[in-house]
């Protein structure tokens, strides 16, 4: 290897003999080698006072480095001129302190402080430039002092320096991973950056540092997808990539209705033209079925923005916009971006390549959009074979009914090509074709057998190989063919070739059975001097003629196995020794024998020629994963479109505040002109050029209003007043609770302005309106403190420290966790608990259930599930133990408490909701926090809640998490993690715990009781009923005392009972649902008795232990 | 992003390495020169190669590869765009993208790769902020560096990089000031061996040299607009002027740039303006072929057809050639049997022709295939597509500026098949 060898001479300092100098411009230094009395002479130089001497020596230093050679013997001379007065020396000097620092780490220090002042510099350009230089120093020690520079800059008046911090994040990332939480911090803040200077390199920054980090897109997702067409190209790049992946996590697919049809259209594959329009129609269909699709005017507003980038010069982009637009579009507007495509093939050969890769994987899934440009794809002699392979692949593709008789003339031309690699692969397309167009197979078949006269062996084997497959779907019509290719084994020698026509033979013997015998004969001959595969087939044609000629080719096969026997190879060893004994009838071979022929001359399937690029979709297109059909390192997974809307009140909510400035004027950019500003606020229906998506919206609107309540983000409302659940309730819908839940999490939409909002709604809002003005005024002048700008953007960030100050704003009553969230009107919980599973009949009185309007508000500003709380905010007791789950200490100053809250777990009924509440004692903000890995018990279960993004210091999280604990009080164990830690875990319930209440009647109670202890009696008494003896406490004799007592130990529900002394609960386990019924009779004195009957002996069991406990304390 | 930068010449020689990240040994382009090595020609080595531990991706221009190492998932394009804007930075910088150039301005060609990228991350990738960064080299600057001492990094500083129109530096002034477009556009054809056009399309592209004082605001407009199918802008056209009113709307960039690139609709027949008569035959048994091409004019909308260029692949089984042309020089290469024939001027009086006998390798059965035609030529003043701009309107500033259109049609990828 030439280089190979240049570089070690290089490496050994000898000068090396026949490269040419960069002696010719007297700029670069002249002639000079890397001589150590040259670096004498070059630190001379350097140390010298002349600019001019030191110019020339750096000048040499970097020539030197441009060859790979080692210059690095001259460190502390050039480290010295790091304050030199002269700009290019200077930049010189940075040049090579860049590319030695990590070798030098020392003497690399002495040159920070030069950074450092220049970071101070009025000058804007200046101290970008320090900082580059400075974060481009590849030191350990500096981290400290480059991550100060990073957030110092980050917040600097100059976008240009900004966009510096930003491009400095990832290099601070790489050198100390450790510091990936204050960079997101960072990332975060030049995330609001409004300019468009910045949101490439800040994207890109996020790309490389917390790609996962998703939510930190939410609130800036309106703003990136309006900067985006005028940020520079490789911005656009970098923003359309993101994008995408965002986008596939937030919206649903648009082409759901259509994935019934996926199917039939996938087999519809090859079929004619008139596909679209089917399509069409059963989408009309489907849309009366299906639940109606309309598209979230925020997933529009992406297409939209997207669009014109297409027109982009730089290929990389078109090519951004096209995936985009393959992953997110409808299917009726991928079209757009086939045109675009084909014009890139005009471009370098290299951009071809890549084009084309797309283009192949493409033209599987949506064949119509290229069909339109078929004769782009065709070939020219001049193109490179690997841009003729893949055009070929593209043309294979595209080919159907219609269009395969012109396909197959161009085929001709190209089998006739000089290019042999290019010829047997146009062999293989016609093989495709022809097994996928069944009108053309006779054809092409045809046209492959007349090429096995040809003269060139390459092609008539690649024929031989690819009739064989065609011949092997049916066989019977072509036994002049296999006659014909039989022939052939006297001269082609391409091994696969030979194989093949071996096979055919073999396995439609019964077509040729004249011949069959004599090309065995022959190859028995041959057989020694045959490659490894034609060996293989050799036997199987010895063995395949042996069950169904046995009397012509009986000593045949005998001399080839025998010949075979003694091969090299172990697998024709094998092969032999396997098939003699299958096939040949001795007194040991076993029950096999009889099947042999079953064995060997069974059906088989033809095989199925596809494309290479089949499913190679699910790499993000445009990727060097795709481009390499393998995950690259860093590859981000595209993922899947959500079954469900992500629950609208994380994005929504948090995109509220940037919609309500699309209103407002948007930075005018510098492109727009008056009718720029007319766009982004419309809806998807609104859009003139998708007409189909006009008809699903319109249909929409036509079904029920249930339903397109729910998918319309507009109509989830928080300012849901009490007249109006009122009003719902009466109605007793019984989609009631979700619908609640979804309007008290909608995001507060226009509606909402329009109407006159309620108590700490509207001074909220105030709020949040102002945060939008002070928004829009900012960016006016980009040049402001960004620091106030962060606290404006912050109005609107849904991290849950907001939210906790902004509730501290809110009115009084409104406090953090809800288990404070105490006082309010009666009837209000009530109302909402009608809507759900039955409620016990509490007598607790239930003073600590807020105003539902203040609840939806409170839950409104959250982001987690919890906003599903106030529709269930059923029984709460004043009296609810909570549990510790992290200390303060073991948990560094997070603390978590958790409490078994009785609500119902939304999710799934056969979890225990568990509500847990986070503080953060710490002066850190805590990020990330999650449950993972749970390592649930055999059959248990956990949902976990989810994540928090941010916790600031001082503040308190609530959340709920379900367990289905599988009515067992085994402890579920499970990891909660920060952003740093992870924290082992573990929650045991209560007995009373695992069971809800159940409301019934006294009869239905007895009823129940008699059923159980028979079933008890049937087997052992004391099976299902568990009676103990107790005396009640002083305090502990009252009606209420008692009540109270039992349904804290358990959650159970009272039923109604005539007797005075008796007290009776009910209640199922949670996740088998079995009955477990209590009984309580006061006797005389303190004396009292509690009877239990319950299937489940275990709990029943401890259940009076507690309850008893209970009642004694 | 992009870790490193290698460039190798024809001979396999690394004659540059630029580092953006921690150094990347150079001994990774061993994997580039064993896929060079398995590929035939330079064109077919493929433009990602993987390897264990990065990925190489590369682009081949002026008998140079450019290879970039990256580490990471990023779209190829991105790289490979990259990479071509390198090159057409060097051309713009050195006037000619070769080797000598580059090693001959190694420290300029170095510090410019320094501002395009930081941390493999594309910087400034526009010539207009790079020229104001780093000055390109003239043969006077050098003379005067040389003797004074002073250097092409420029010394006030790139305010390019912070304004609203990144590819304009402000201050531009001219004593002359003149706006030039030239409009041209190239036939892609493949024609089959009876004559008839198989594909044929128009691309087009409006290149612009515009040396205008101040901040000038520009809108050219078009006769005929709808025309363009396809379009794709220099970053500085307004597109949403273009959406409505089909006009271009632009503060251009100084000096020398691509306004447009375009593609004619399919639906409008292309003009082909020559037609190409040939007969080339081999006889089974006989070591003669015989060759004939002649060229003619066929809808020229009265223009002539110059600088034509014909070029084939002879099959491997032609040894020599000789032929007679009935005007210019013709050259048959015996070891890659590559003919050209540089036919010049068509006058369509006396069609220009090459006729002559082919000699064959003896023994060997006639080749299969017959040679493609490659073709070229140009057009001047005619836009084959029928294009025409219809004005041109400077706004923002007070002078009059000269101007000037000019169209041209060459050939693209012209084929004829035989």
């Amino acid at each position: 290897m030439a280089a190979g060898q240049a570089y070690s001479e290089e490496k050994g300092g000898s000068s090396s003999l026949g490269e040419p100098e960069y002696g010719h411009d007297p700029a670069s230094g002249g002639i000079f080698s890397s001589d150590y009395k040259r670096h004498d002479d070059l630190k001379e130089m350097l140390d010298s006072n002349k600019d001019s001497l030191k110019l020339e020596a750096m000048k040499r230093i970097v020539a030197m480095i441009a060859r790979g050679k080692n210059a690095s013997d001259l460190f502390p001379a050039v480290v010295k001129n790091v304050a030199c007065k002269n700009i290019e020396v200077k930049k010189l000097v940075y040049v090579y302190l860049v590319r030695y620092a990590e070798e030098q780490q020392d003497l690399a220090l002495l040159s920070i402080s030069t950074f450092q002042r220049g970071l101070k510099d009025p000058n804007q350009l200046i101290r970008a430039s320090a900082l580059r230089v400075l974060s481009s120093i590849r030191v350990p020690i500096i981290v400290p002092i480059m991550m100060l520079a990073i957030k110092e800059a980050a917040s600097d008046m100059s976008p240009y320096v900004r966009k510096t911090a930003a491009h400095a994040i990832p290099k601070l990332y790489s050198l100390d991973s450790d510091q990936k939480d204050q960079l997101i911090e960072v990332i975060e803040k030049l995330l609001a950056d409004k300019t468009t200077l910045v949101a490439g390199s800040v994207v890109m920054a996020f790309e490389e540092v917390c790609p996962e980090r998703i939510d930190l897109i939410h609130k800036n997702y309106r703003k990136l997808c309006n900067l985006l067409i005028d940020v520079e190209e490789w911005g656009q790049v970098v923003i359309i990539n993101m994008l995408t992946r965002y986008a596939r996590t937030q919206f649903l697919s648009p082409n759901q209705n259509e994935s019934l049809l996926e199917d039939s259209a996938e087999k519809a594959f090859y079929g004619s033209d008139e596909e679209d329009t089917k399509d069409d129609k059963a989408e009309a269909t489907s849309l009366v079925k299906r639940k109606p699709y309309v598209m979230d005017p925020d997933h529009r507003l992406l297409l939209r923005n997207t669009k014109p980038l297409l027109q982009s010069r730089n290929a990389a982009v078109v090519m951004a916009v096209a995936q985009l637009y393959f992953h997110l579009a409808p299917k009726a507007e991928v079209g757009v971006i086939a045109k675009a495509l084909v014009r890139l093939l005009r471009s370098h050969s290299e951009v071809q390549y890549v084009v084309l890769q797309n283009v192949a994987t493409m033209s599987i899934k949506r064949r119509g959009m290229f069909e339109p440009y078929l004769k782009s794809f065709y070939i020219r002699s001049t193109d490179p074979t690997q841009i003729k392979i893949l055009k070929l692949e593209v043309l294979t593709n595209l080919a159907n009914e219609t269009n395969i008789s012109t396909i197959l003339r161009e085929f001709q031309t190209y089998i006739r090509s000089m290019d042999k690699d290019f010829v047997a692969a146009t062999i293989q397309a016609i093989g495709r074709c022809a097994t996928n167009i069944g009108k053309v197979r006779d054809t092409c078949l045809n046209g492959l057998v007349q090429l096995l006269s040809n003269r060139d062996e390459l092609v008539v084997a690649e024929s031989v190989v690819v009739i064989k497959k065609l011949l092997q779907m049916q066989p019977a019509q072509h036994s002049e063919i296999i006659k014909h290719m039989a022939k052939l084994t006297d001269n082609i020698q391409v091994p696969m070739a030979r194989a093949s026509i071996l096979w055919l033979i073999g396995e439609y013997c019964e077509h040729v059975p004249k011949i069959a015998p004599d090309v065995l004969r022959k190859m028995a001959k041959s057989f020694t001097n045959e490659e490894d595969i034609v060996k293989l087939q050799v036997i199987n044609l010895a063995a395949k003629l042996y069950l169904t000629n046995s009397k012509q080719s009986k000593l045949l096969t005998q001399y080839v196995l025998n010949l075979a026997k003694y091969d090299q190879n172990y697998d024709i060893r094998d092969r032999a020794r396997f098939i003699r004994q299958l096939i040949v009838p001795t007194e040991k071979s076993g029950a096999l024998n009889k099947y042999a022929k079953k064995l060997f001359l069974a059906q088989k399937p033809a095989p199925i020629l596809e494309s290479s690029f089949k499913d190679r979709d699910h790499f993000q297109l445009g990727s060097l994963s795709h481009l390499l059909n393998a995950k690259a390192v860093g590859y981000q997974e595209l993922p899947d479109w959500p079954d469900e809307a992500p629950d609208p009140s994380v994005p929504e909510w948090t995109k509220c505040t940037s919609r309500e400035k699309r209103k407002e004027k948007v930075e005018k950019p510098f492109y727009s002109d008056s009718e720029g500003e007319s766009g982004p606020t419309e809806s998807a229906d609104s859009e003139p050029e998708s007409v189909s998506e006009e008809s699903e919206t319109s249909s929409s609107e036509g079904s029920s209003s249930s339903g397109s309540e729910e998918e319309e983000e507009g109509s989830g409302d928080q300012s849901e007043d009490k007249e109006e659940e009122e009003k719902r309730k009466k109605k007793k819908e019984k989609e009631a609770p979700r619908k609640a839940s979804l309007e008290s999490a909608g995001s507060p939409s226009e509606e909402e302005e329009e109407e006159g909002v309620k108590k700490g709604k509207k001074k909220k809002q105030q709020q949040e309106r102002k945060g939008c003005g002070e928004t829009s005024s900012e960016e006016a002048s980009a040049s402001e403190s960004s620091s106030s700008e962060s606290d404006s953007g912050s109005e609107a960030q849904e991290s849950p420290a907001e939210v906790e100050t902004k509730r501290r704003k809110a009115p009084a009553s409104t406090k953090p966790s809800p288990r404070a969230t105490t006082a309010g009107p009666k009837e209000i919980s009530l109302l909402d608990l009608d809507d759900f599973t039955p409620p016990p009949p509490q007598p607790v009185p239930s003073s600590n259930i807020v105003s539902s309007s203040l609840v939806t508000d409170l839950e409104g500003l959250t982001l987690t599930d919890t906003s599903l709380a106030p529709a269930l905010l059923s029984p709460v007791f004043g009296s609810v133990r909570t549990y510790e789950l992290l200390h303060r200490m073991t948990g560094e100053g997070l603390s978590v408490e958790y409490c078994f809250s009785r609500r119902p777990f939304p999710h799934d009924p056969h979890m225990v909701a568990v509500q847990i509440q986070i503080s953060n004692n710490t002066d850190a903000e805590v990020k990330s926090l999650r449950i993972s890995e749970p390592k649930p018990l055999s059959g248990m279960r956990i949902q976990e809640f989810p994540e928090i993004e941010s916790l600031a210091p001082g503040d308190t999280a609530s959340v709920v998490m379900g367990i289905d604990f599988c009515d067992s009080t085994q402890a579920a164990n499970f990891q909660l993690c920060t952003h740093t830690r992870h924290f082992y875990v573990s929650i045991q319930p209560p007995v009373g715990e695992l069971m809800a209440p159940v409301f019934m009647s006294e009869n239905e109670f007895k009823k129940e009781q008699e059923h159980l202890s028979r079933l008890g009696e049937g087997k052992l008494t004391g099976m299902s009923e568990i009676t103990e003896k107790l005396t009640l406490p002083e305090k502990c004799r009252s009606d209420h005392a008692i009540v109270q007592q039992v349904t804290s130990a358990a959650n159970v529900g009272r039923v109604p009972c005539g007797a005075d002394n008796e007290y009776r609960f009910a209640a199922k386990t949670v996740t088998s649902g079995s009955l477990v019924l209590i009984t309580l009779e006061k006797r005389e004195g303190a004396a009292a008795q509690l009877t239990v009957n319950s299937e489940k002996m275990v709990i029943g069991t401890m259940l009076v232990k507690d309850i008893v406990q209970a009642l004694v304390q | 992003m992009i870790h490193s930068l290698f460039l190798i010449n024809a001979s396999g020689d690394i004659f540059l390495e630029k580092h953006w990240k921690s150094v990347v040994s150079r001994s990774v382009c061993d994997y580039f020169f064993e896929a060079q090595e398995r590929a035939s020609e330079a064109e077919n080595v493929p433009p990602v190669i993987p390897t264990p531990h990065h990925y190489l991706l590369s682009v081949y221009r002026h008998k140079i590869f450019f290879v970039a190492v990256i580490q990471t998932e990023v779209p190829p394009l991105f790289v490979i765009e990259f990479l071509h804007r390198v090159v057409d930075t060097f051309q713009d910088y050195f006037g000619v993208c070769s080797e000598v150039m580059i090693k001959d301005n190694v420290v300029v060609v170095y510090e410019v790769l320094e501002e395009m990228l930081d941390n493999g991350f594309p910087l400034a990738t526009e010539s207009n902020i790079l020229k104001e960064l780093i000055k390109p080299p003239t043969i006077l600057r050098t003379v005067v560096n040389t003797i004074t001492g002073s250097t092409n990094v420029g010394d006030q500083l790139p305010t390019g990089q912070l304004s609203v129109v990144p590819w304009r530096r402000t201050g531009v002034k001219y004593t002359n000031n003149e706006a030039y477009f030239d409009v041209i556009e190239e036939i892609d054809a493949i024609i089959d061996k009876s004559g008839s056009t198989i594909t044929a399309e128009i691309q087009g592209v409006i290149d612009a040299c515009v040396k205008l004082t101040g901040m000038p605001d520009l809108t050219l407009s078009f006769m005929n607009p709808r025309l363009l199918d396809d379009v794709s802008f220099h970053p500085c056209v307004r597109f949403k002027r273009w959406e409505s009113e089909r006009i271009l709307s632009f503060i251009p960039p100084d000096g020398n740039f691509r306004l447009l690139s375009y593609h004619v609709s399919a639906q409008n027949l292309v003009a082909i303006p020559v037609y190409v008569k040939h007969n080339i035959s081999f006889r089974d048994g006989s070591s003669l072929g015989r060759f004939e091409i002649t060229v003619g004019p066929k809808q020229t909308m009265g223009k002539t057809i110059e600088g034509v260029m014909v070029a084939s692949q002879m099959p491997k089984g032609v040894l020599n050639m000789s032929l007679t042309p009935s005007q210019g020089t013709h050259i048959f290469d015996p070891v890659t049997k590559l003919l050209s024939w540089d036919v010049g001027k068509i006058n369509p009086q006396k069609l220009p022709s090459l006729k002559g006998t082919m000699s064959l390798q003896a023994g060997a059965s006639k080749p299969d295939e017959n040679p493609t035609i490659n073709l070229q030529f140009k057009i001047q003043q005619l836009a084959i597509s029928g294009l025409k701009v219809n004005r041109l309107d400077m706004y923002g500033e007070k002078y009059k500026p000269f101007k000037g259109i000019k169209y041209m049609t060459k050939a693209g990828k012209f084929q004829v098949r035989t």
